[in-house]
């Protein structure tokens, strides 16, 4: 809806092979297809292409004149080791909820209980209880937390029949008010070493942070698992027409209740990263991480109808949004002049996705 | 008096005696600033609320959702304070940062006619209105800390002052860095939208002033949670390789702060921070983390709005004063804790 003018029709460049999508989409069913190549020998070269899909040009373009602002506006905080550890790590902990989301958002669904996921997870896993059992203790609670809640969203949507937006609000709700009355409002503070020198420079494996490593991990697994196996080009399918899908012998209802779980397990592993990354559990943890990996996956491609989905574009999303703020802070710019121009930039994003797909 | 009583029996030269003397005794006793003798202090304080259970008040009482530390303890501050009386019966709603919800929890409470109110608002402006209504009804309002539009809709307002926070914050800075040429300071301040923030931030920048030698080089929001703090700090440290000095307000996203210069692996400057948790409290007295200080927004204001309002209740003063009605105003005093006092200030800190 948000960026699909009627019919938008493909050029049959071989450079703009599609990202991977099922046969059943919405553009396959109003015969738009008819021009895409027919993907039948793949060189390595369409390969490559497809994986950063042209459309994702846009944000990569706008993340270079990001660069390019910061490094002249701030050449030696800016184009540093240490500003680029800075980013990626601050990027890392939505950057994996964020994939989580457009998993869902693919398939047609949207899921607005992130934020509180993460809120619920951290809490739980920091609990003076939790952290007796130390590292792994931690680690189990908030993936099993994060799964929990995306069983319970999965069952509702799936099997229960509610609206997504609906069941996941109701989830956002007693989520963060369950977060509250374990926490009691209070900031739980990480005493567990393991867990608190993850966090630290000592952890770094050749520069890179661990949690900018589990990011990478998480975005390459689930642009493998979006693109090159059959429960992507499932997720897809239902997004782009769920009652062809079903019609395809698609067991979409069971489809759904994965896709969930994922994102309830996107959001325990990002749980668990921000405990590492704040040394802290705190009901306020991931407040408006619905809308900023919403954002993120939007402006990277992914249509918010369902049927498309991209995982280099979300990245690429969170990594613009990321790179604005530290380019802000650097220059000592104050909350509202980043957040004008973070509405600006979602909207000039999307505008020139429009612009590009549009003859 | 008891002493005049028995020896008016024998004669009333004696009986005459007898007074000047106890009245000679009592006049010794008003000299003394030693305060030895409570039943100096009790005929003093006749009309003053003391410790002593007095007529019953029934106090409501209506706060905001109690979701980070200090809004917790500003809870906790309220309902210890109300036990510790026994002509005091507290009635407290669910808190909660909802405008209706909390209109429609004060008027329940109106309804129920408690004698006296103490509200914290969600949002003081919004809720003019329903103090508006529960004066009317012949209720008194005390208004805790978020001031309402109207100085109708309460009776007497207490709360903390967060332009004096900014200047205590400011002023303890510019006396550390005292002597050093081109000092430079940073600060981490709280939620922008918020009126407190630019208050605070107004102080630190009219204390800082007073130093020729100090300029404040950065600054940026985070918003009250750890996460948040985390997150600008880190910004802040990358942007700013050599500072001096930092003021963060509040100590609740000090902890994601502190997290954030220890990832940098930095210890070259003085932090200084706001509100008063345990936390910071703790850190401040072990004296091995850059947090040196910390400026007081005291919760134990909840407790001496609930003082306030059984006086108001009694229909008592507050001792101390001169003044035989409860002042219509109250600011508490931003202190700035430090390794030498911290220990008087240990017990109001928060967790």
């Amino acid at each position: 809806m948000l960026n699909q003018p009627g019919g938008r029709p493909r050029p049959a460049a071989p450079a703009e092979v599609p990202e991977p999508t099922a046969t059943l989409t919405k553009e396959s069913l109003r015969g738009t297809s008819a021009d895409r190549p027919k993907t039948g020998g793949r060189s390595a070269h369409d390969r490559l292409w497809a994986l950063a899909d042209l459309r994702n040009l846009s944000l990569v373009g706008v993340l270079a004149v990001l660069i390019a602002v910061g490094g002249f506006t701030k050449p030696d905080e800016f184009l540093s080791t240490d500003n680029l550890q800075l980013v990626l790590t601050q990027a890392s902990v939505i950057g994996v909820v964020t994939v989580g989301v457009t998993f869902v958002i693919t398939s047609g669904g949207i899921d607005l209980s992130v934020g509180a996921m993460v809120a619920l997870a951290s809490v739980w896993a920091t609990t003076l209880a939790t952290q007796d059992y130390g590292l792994g203790g931690i680690l189990l609670c908030a993936v099993l937390v994060g799964l929990g809640c995306g069983l319970v969203n999965g069952v509702l949507i799936a099997y229960g029949g509610m609206v997504p937006f609906i069941a996941t609000l109701a989830m956002l709700a007693s989520a963060r008010g369950l977060a509250l009355q374990i926490s009691d409002g209070k900031t739980q503070v990480v005493t567990v070493d393991q867990v608190l020198d993850l966090g630290l420079p000592d952890s770094y494996i050749l520069g890179i942070p661990p949690l900018v490593m589990i990011f990478a991990a998480v975005t390459v697994v689930g642009w493998l698992v979006l693109n090159r196996t059959t429960f992507g080009r499932r997720t897809v399918a239902i997004g782009g027409n769920a009652e062809a899908a079903r019609l395809a012998g698609i067991d979409v209802k069971r489809q759904r209740l994965m896709l969930y779980l994922l994102s309830g397990l996107c959001c325990g592993v990002a749980a668990f990263m921000l405990v590492v990354l704040t040394g802290s559990g705190q009901n306020t943890n991931g407040n408006l991480y619905e809308l900023d990996a919403i954002a993120a996956a939007i402006i990277g491609g992914t249509l918010l109808s369902g049927g498309r989905g991209t995982i280099t574009g979300s990245v690429l999303g969170v990594l613009v949004f990321t790179t604005i703020t530290n380019l802000f802070a650097l220059n000592n710019l104050q909350s509202d002049v980043q957040q004008i121009a973070k509405g600006a930039i979602i909207v000039a994003a999307v505008l020139v996705q429009k612009g590009r797909s549009t003859p | 008096m008891r002493y005049a009583k028995s020896s008016s029996t024998t004669s009333r030269r004696n009986l005459l005696m007898g007074t000047a003397a106890a009245g000679a005794l009592f006049a010794a006793g008003c000299t003394s600033n030693e305060n030895n003798d409570d039943g100096d202090n009790a005929e003093q304080a006749a009309n003053t609320a003391s410790d002593k259970p007095g007529k019953a008040v029934a106090i409501g009482f209506a706060g905001p959702q109690a979701d980070h530390g200090w809004l917790n303890a500003i809870n906790e501050q309220a309902k210890r304070r109300a036990k510790e009386y026994k002509d005091v019966t507290l009635e407290a709603t669910e808190g909660s940062n909802d405008t209706a919800q909390q209109i429609g929890q004060i008027e329940t409470l109106i309804n129920k006619k408690v004698d006296v109110l103490v509200i914290l608002p969600a949002d003081g402006k919004a809720l003019t209105q329903v103090g508006l209504k529960a004066m009317r009804a012949g209720i008194p309002v005390v208004n805790l800390d978020r001031i309402f539009a109207s100085p109708q809709a309460y009776r007497c307002w207490i709360g903390g002052d967060n332009y004096g926070m900014g200047l205590n914050a400011g002023r303890y800075i510019g006396e550390q860095l005292k002597g050093k040429k081109n000092a430079k300071v940073i600060e981490l301040a709280g939620i922008d939208n918020l009126e407190l923030t630019r208050q605070r931030t107004e102080g630190f920048n009219d204390a800082l002033k007073n130093y020729p030698n100090i300029k404040k080089v950065g600054r940026q929001a985070a918003e009250f949670t750890v996460e948040s703090g985390q997150a600008k700090m880190a910004q802040l440290l990358q942007a700013h390789s050599d500072f001096d000095a930092l003021w963060n307000h509040d100590d609740d996203q000090g902890v994601g702060a502190e997290r954030a210069i220890k990832q940098a692996g930095r210890d070259d400057f003085l932090m200084v921070g706001g509100a008063g948790a345990k936390r910071a409290m703790d850190a401040i007295k072990a004296d091995n983390s850059v947090l040196k200080a910390t400026v007081l927004y005291p919760p134990t204001m909840a407790a001496s709005a609930i003082d306030l309002a059984r006086a108001l209740g009694q229909g008592k003063g507050v001792g101390g004063l001169a003044e035989l009605e409860i002042p219509a105003s109250l600011t508490l005093y931003s202190a700035v804790v430090t390794k030498d006092n911290v220990d008087e200030y240990l017990p109001t800190g928060f967790s």
